[in-house]
């Protein structure tokens, strides 16, 4: 590299015989060092075979500026040329020498394995999870069945405080936002149900489609899937944070149940309540499309209900409650049970909270799909 | 050792709502030298510490940082002074997700524009020069110790080469052993670096092995002396502090018999 001094760094190689010379000037920190890198790492003086770093021009010198110093000395070095440095301030003496200790090389980021292996390993690792997670899951449930049966016969145990104000929570705050929710979607039924169904004059029919479809499946779905990402997380996040805290291991040192103590109040506030909530869903979708259908094809209110009543039975609204509590409980009891799965650092309560909501959806929609055919069996 | 003043704090007002950590806060940090800040649990030193490193806004006052006031100074012309200093956080603050070499480079990938491979060789360096094994560059945050991931934490912190180090508690948590150990690196990397290092700490045996003078937080305000001037001050929380048996311990006094 020509002398440049204008420069903030640069260097200039000399030779002379078999002496080799090379100055250095200007700042050698790590912001400027950049620009000079390549072209030290090809220095290579041929025919010498004494050299000399001449350090005098040097401005400023930190630790990857002496890095580089030190870096260019050893390869010489490395190739015969007796080197040494000179010019150089007692401070820059010091650095280069502390720099010298620390040639250790290592590897920067750990050995990656073949593309194709790794799929497959992840793969694997993942069925595995999945199956294990299922018998722990089983297992979980057990636990609950049996602390439950001893609260069935001791009810004094029940931490009815606790009870209540999960049931606040989950339950009553629930309200507006699945309230909205159902409203909105009756609405967007009802308004689908019009538009297709007037092609065949049968516009009358979108009472039916709203009152069946809010009713059987709607209403229930929707609701448990707000509650799942509304209470469903929180609990995960709840008990997540009581076992980072060492809240958790506190209570089984002082003698108390986990289970009696975090999981029931939450898992059975879940239960009592999202029926209920399920009643308000139903209603508001209902509401929302019996807007929509009477605005748009003008119905009166009491044609309207005459023909509610007759597309729904009984069984209509029963197959939607029967589902509500079982749904609860898979929420209550995924949510939980990832709670005190997690373990270590604050960022595995958030891991574990968005597996709780997947999870918790997913069983939800799987059962669902279980209770259908139930259904269609028996023929209601 | 110590010279020009390179951090000048005066009348730093600090309130988190109705309560007031700091009340009118002087504080003068030399070059060259260690300063240790300790002060009761809550009397904010961590606090100051963010103040002075622009994370925490206080109510009133100057913080001159090597001639610039913090306050008052442009965006770029902090960004320009906030790689001057290196900061390690409690429990190293590595970010989790890359390892320790990776983490290392992520300033110099910011700020060096500089080659891969000689990234990687910085970075090497920067890891024995705390006294990591090489082994540790390639490993994730959550296999390292917390000793190590601390030396992991101050390695991040001089990866731009900072003429100040703050470190917060930088031997909490460490077994005794391990903890004279990085009091002793520290002191090394001061001497042949040539740093200014801001320590808060509670570590009485740190404070008597590495620092040239310490500042006690009480009663809102520092009060600033040598380790061996300070146990004469008469706050009565210095008294208990110095004088109470880790103290002495500290000092090498022997402790009164049944006291």
């Amino acid at each position: 590299m020509a002398p440049a001094p204008d420069h903030a760094v640069w260097f200039e190689t000399t030779q002379d015989g078999d002496r080799w010379e090379l100055r250095l000037g200007g700042a050698w920190t790590v912001t400027h060092i950049g620009a000079v890198d390549q072209a030290m790492r090809a220095l290579h003086p041929a025919g010498a075979t004494r050299a000399r770093i001449d350090l005098g021009d040097v401005q400023a010198l930190d630790t990857a500026g002496a890095w580089l110093v030190y870096r260019t000395r050893k390869a010489l070095l490395g190739i015969g040329i007796e080197t040494g440095l000179v010019g150089t301030t007692a401070a820059q003496t010091t650095l280069i020498e502390a720099i010298a200790k620390t040639d250790a090389p290592g590897p920067v980021a750990p050995p990656r394995p073949n593309a194709l292996i790794a799929v497959l390993a992840r793969m694997g690792a993942a069925l595995e999870a999945a199956l294990e997670e299922g018998r722990n899951l089983l297992g979980f449930l057990g636990v609950i069945v049996v602390t439950l049966g001893r609260t069935v016969r001791q009810p004094s145990r029940l931490r009815l405080t606790a009870l209540v104000a999960n049931m606040e929570q989950t339950g009553l705050n629930a309200i507006p936002i699945v309230s909205l929710i159902s409203f909105l979607i009756g609405v967007v039924l009802a308004y689908q149900g019009v538009v297709q169904l007037r092609q065949f004059g049968a516009e009358i029919f979108t009472v039916n489609l709203v009152g069946v479809s809010v009713l059987r499946e709607v209403g229930i779905l929707l609701t448990a899937i707000v509650v799942a990402g509304r209470s469903g997380s929180a609990f995960t996040a709840q008990i997540g944070t009581m076992k980072i805290n060492q809240e958790v291991d506190a209570l089984q040192t002082l003698g108390l149940d986990v289970i009696e103590v975090l999981v029931l109040p939450r898992l059975l506030a879940l239960v009592l309540t999202l029926p209920l909530l399920v009643f308000v869903a139903d209603i508001m979708g209902l509401f929302g499309g019996a807007l929509l259908t009477i605005l748009l094809i003008d119905l009166s209110i009491p044609q309207y209900l005459k023909q509610l009543q007759e597309a729904l039975t009984a069984w209509t609204f029963g197959v939607g409650m029967i589902k509500a509590p079982v749904f609860a409980f898979l929420i209550g009891m995924v949510g939980c049970y990832k709670g005190l799965k997690v373990s270590g650092s604050a960022e595995s309560v958030g891991r574990l909270t968005t597996q709780s909501v997947v999870e918790s959806i997913f069983l939800v929609i799987v059962f669902d799909a279980a209770f259908s055919i139930l259904f269609s069996y028996i023929g209601v | 050792m110590a010279g020009a003043v390179c951090i000048s704090v005066r009348g730093l007002v600090t309130r988190f709502g109705a309560k007031v950590i700091h009340d009118g806060l002087d504080l003068d940090v030399e070059s060259g030298e260690i300063l240790g800040l300790v002060g009761g649990s809550g009397t904010g030193k961590s606090v100051l510490m963010r103040t002075i490193i622009g994370l925490n806004r206080p109510a009133a006052g100057r913080i001159t940082v090597f001639g610039r006031d913090m306050l008052r100074a442009s965006p770029t012309e902090r960004q320009a002074l906030r790689q001057r200093w290196g900061v390690l956080f409690q429990d190293g603050a590595l970010f989790s997700s890359l390892t320790v070499a990776e983490n290392i480079e992520v300033p110099l990938k910011e700020w060096g524009g500089l080659p891969a491979d000689l990234m990687d060789e910085l970075a090497a360096s920067k890891i024995a020069l705390v006294g990591l094994p090489p082994d540790a560059g390639a490993k994730f945050p959550s296999e390292l110790s917390g000793g190590m991931r601390k030396r992991a934490g101050l390695a991040r912190a001089l990866a731009l080469d900072p003429e100040i180090l703050f470190l917060d508690e930088p031997t909490a948590g460490l077994d005794p052993i391990a903890a004279a150990t990085f009091d002793q690196l520290i002191r090394s990397l001061r001497d042949s670096l040539g740093l200014t290092v801001v320590m808060v700490t509670h570590d009485l045996d740190s404070l008597a092995a590495i620092c040239d003078r310490i500042a006690v937080l009480v009663d809102q305000r520092m009060v600033v002396g040598t380790m061996p001037a300070l146990p004469r001050h008469g706050h009565p929380w210095i008294q208990a502090y110095f004088h109470g048996p880790r103290g002495r311990a500290a000092r090498n006094e022997p402790a009164t018999v049944g006291a």
